[in-house]
């Protein structure tokens, strides 16, 4: 365990006098190593804690995480489309511990800003210099009778691992014939092209394994990212099978379920479908709400230049758990917002002032086996906001060849290869 | 201290503070690292496809980027991506790759084709793409170990003419069957 102890606070300060006259929270003030603890293993936690050791090996970094494996959303659309191993998407921490990240697995249950403190469900208290919190995101209750139970019938498969299996296995299970229902969550929500990529991937495994079957999308937006792109898709590979309504069309999308029924709900009708994929709203990582990081949006609002949490100071929120827009909430721009906030925060734990940021996105999406679009977008810091740089990013042109749609499909999967590379390894 | 962070230094100690709203330059790491999501760590690509930019020439990146930027050469992803740098950033990012050492892939290849190209290599492409594509100082890039589909792409694009090439590889290239290109491509992947 790197949190400073008795014991190590010995070895740093070297005076056995100290120990008795300086108290726990003025250890750091007094020379001793400085302590970054982060909540939250997924992209964004596990970038920050490498990049902050590859910057400075001198800071003690502790990650605090529940799971012992963490499975990538990204690519989990694959993986109910049956083309690809849900194992693919599962990545331990041995390779941050290589890097000297103190890995815990508990879940911390609260976090004092007054006094820098993080506090787990095991009963364990971890001191900071600074907190980084990266808990992804929690479901909103916007779906009645959605609870526990309804997810198991009705999989959201927005987290990935069992619920991704989950809905797969429903997939597999259905007869030819068979009506899919999706119904995606309102903005803002992790991954936005996310629900219409399932769609084309649950297409591609029914159009070759059971072709009467039907995608139906009842969406809670009227419109939704790439959406030109998408619709080419849908037409060019699977005519006739994907049906899209807007919340105009359903009085506003799905918004209750009765898993014993089996039944799915507008405002309009009741519907008995055969797999219910069903999407809930969504908010910050539930610790976040616990610390009092999140404003009435149920985000976290952070400054733009060190993503430090306005409400609380002395931590930082990144991923999906942040308002970083018009940064999304996805893969690529936690991994970005990771890398601006280990800078930074080895600057301010070494007295210094916190550089200039940058960031990018890149979203790809598999449409089809051979066809991949993507949306792209350079980010900087302008009167202390994260803007986009203009002239830049932008969408996978709909005129684009069948030659660079393929190269796309290549250079998704050579994303997905790099960014879970330079996150856990 | 390598160039780029000397270059670095130098912005972030004011010359650009002037510009209005913008902050100073980024530093070359803050820059560099945001391609990793695609290019890996440090710029080594696990693939199948992204290209290695680890250790490439500060004149090849700076070039190669300015021409995405201008859309001189085509692409997929990258010239929507070039676009939202200056030309100083650029810069600074060449100069953080330049000091990144390359390595090798080590992809599954074709072994009679490698022995195949590297006879073609030395008859046609030893005087620009020095020491088996490996030298980064030649301002050619660095093939060797590079990916195979990356390297496909590349020669569909100069043989298409989307990407032009220099005009003694033009005369060399247009001379040589598609099995030759693909032994020659095989040759420069194999490179370790």
């Amino acid at each position: 365990m790197r949190k400073i102890n008795r014991r190590n606070f010995i070895r740093i300060a070297g005076g056995a006098a100290a120990v008795s006259a300086i108290g726990f929270p003025a250890i750091a003030a007094a020379g001793g190593k400085k302590q970054v603890v982060i909540v939250g293993g997924g992209t964004a936690g596990a970038t920050a804690a490498k990049y902050i050791r590859r910057a400075d090996d001198s800071v003690e970094v502790t990650l605090i995480e529940p799971n012992e494996h963490y499975y990538t959303c990204y690519m989990s659309n694959e993986v109910i489309g049956g083309n690809r191993k849900l194992e693919s998407l599962k990545f331990g921490y041995d390779g941050l511990r290589k890097h000297g990240v103190t890995v815990v697995q508990d879940t911390v249950i609260a976090i004092d800003a007054a006094a820098r403190n993080v506090t787990t469900k095991g009963g364990k208290s971890f001191s900071y210099d600074r907190c980084i919190v990266a808990p992804g995101i929690s479901f909103r209750d916007n779906i009645e009778g959605y609870d526990a139970a309804a997810a198991e019938k009705f999989p959201h498969a927005w987290k990935a691992g069992t619920q991704t299996a989950l809905l797969r296995g429903q997939l597999e299970a259905m007869a030819d014939g068979g009506t899919v229902l999706i119904a995606p969550p309102p903005n803002p929500f992790r991954c936005p092209p996310g629900p219409y990529e399932r769609a084309c991937q649950i297409a591609s495994y029914l159009k070759t394994h059971k072709p009467k079957s039907k995608i139906l999308i009842i969406d809670s937006k009227d419109k939704f990212s790439k959406q030109a792109l998408f619709q080419q898709a849908w037409e060019r590979h699977y005519p006739g099978m994907i049906e899209w309504k807007k919340a105009a069309d359903t009085g506003g999308g799905i918004i209750r379920v009765d898993a014993k029924a089996g039944t799915v709900s507008t405002d309009f009708d009741d519907m008995k479908v055969d797999v219910a994929n069903i999407i809930p709203a969504q908010q910050a990582g539930v610790i976040a709400a616990a610390a009092g990081l999140t404003d009435d949006s149920g985000w976290c609002p952070v400054t733009g230049q060190t993503f430090e949490s306005t409400i609380h100071k002395g931590i930082h929120v990144i991923g999906d758990s942040a308002i970083a827009a018009p940064l999304p909430k996805s893969g690529y721009a936690a991994n970005s917002e990771a890398k601006v906030v280990a800078a930074a925060v080895v600057d301010l734990v070494n007295g210094r002032e916190a550089g200039t940021p940058s960031w990018v996105n890149t979203c790809y999406s598999v449409v089809a086996p051979d066809d991949g679009i993507s949306v792209a977008m350079v980010y900087n810091l302008v009167d202390g906001k994260v803007a986009k740089v203009e002239g830049s990013g932008g969408l996978t042109p709909m005129d684009s060849s069948p030659a660079d749609r393929k190269r796309e499909v290549q250079y998704a999967y050579s994303w997905f290869n790099n960014i879970t590379h330079d996150t856990f390894h | 201290m390598s160039a780029g962070k000397t270059y670095a230094l130098i912005l972030g100690s004011g010359l650009l503070l002037g510009a209005g709203q913008l902050s100073a330059a980024p530093t070359a790491s803050m820059l560099g690292d945001t391609c990793a999501g695609c290019h890996g760590t440090d710029g080594v690509s696990m693939g199948p496809a992204a290209p290695n930019i680890a250790g490439l020439s500060e004149t090849y990146f700076t070039d190669t980027m300015l021409a995405f930027k201008s859309g001189d050469r085509p692409a997929t992803v990258m010239g929507r991506i070039a676009k939202g740098y200056s030309e100083e950033e650029i810069k600074l990012m060449a100069g953080f790759f330049a000091t990144k050492p390359m390595v090798s892939t080590g992809q599954k290849l074709d072994p009679a084709k490698v022995v195949a190209g590297e006879k073609l290599y030395s008859k046609n492409c030893s005087k620009c793409h020095d020491e088996y594509g490996s030298l980064a100082d030649d301002d050619a890039g660095i093939l060797a170990s590079q990916w195979l589909p990356y390297l496909t792409y590349t020669m569909v694009d100069f043989k298409a003419g989307t990407r032009e090439m220099p005009k003694k590889m033009k005369k060399k290239v247009d001379a040589l069957s598609d099995a030759e290109l693909e032994a020659l491509l095989q040759f420069f992947a194999s490179q370790q």
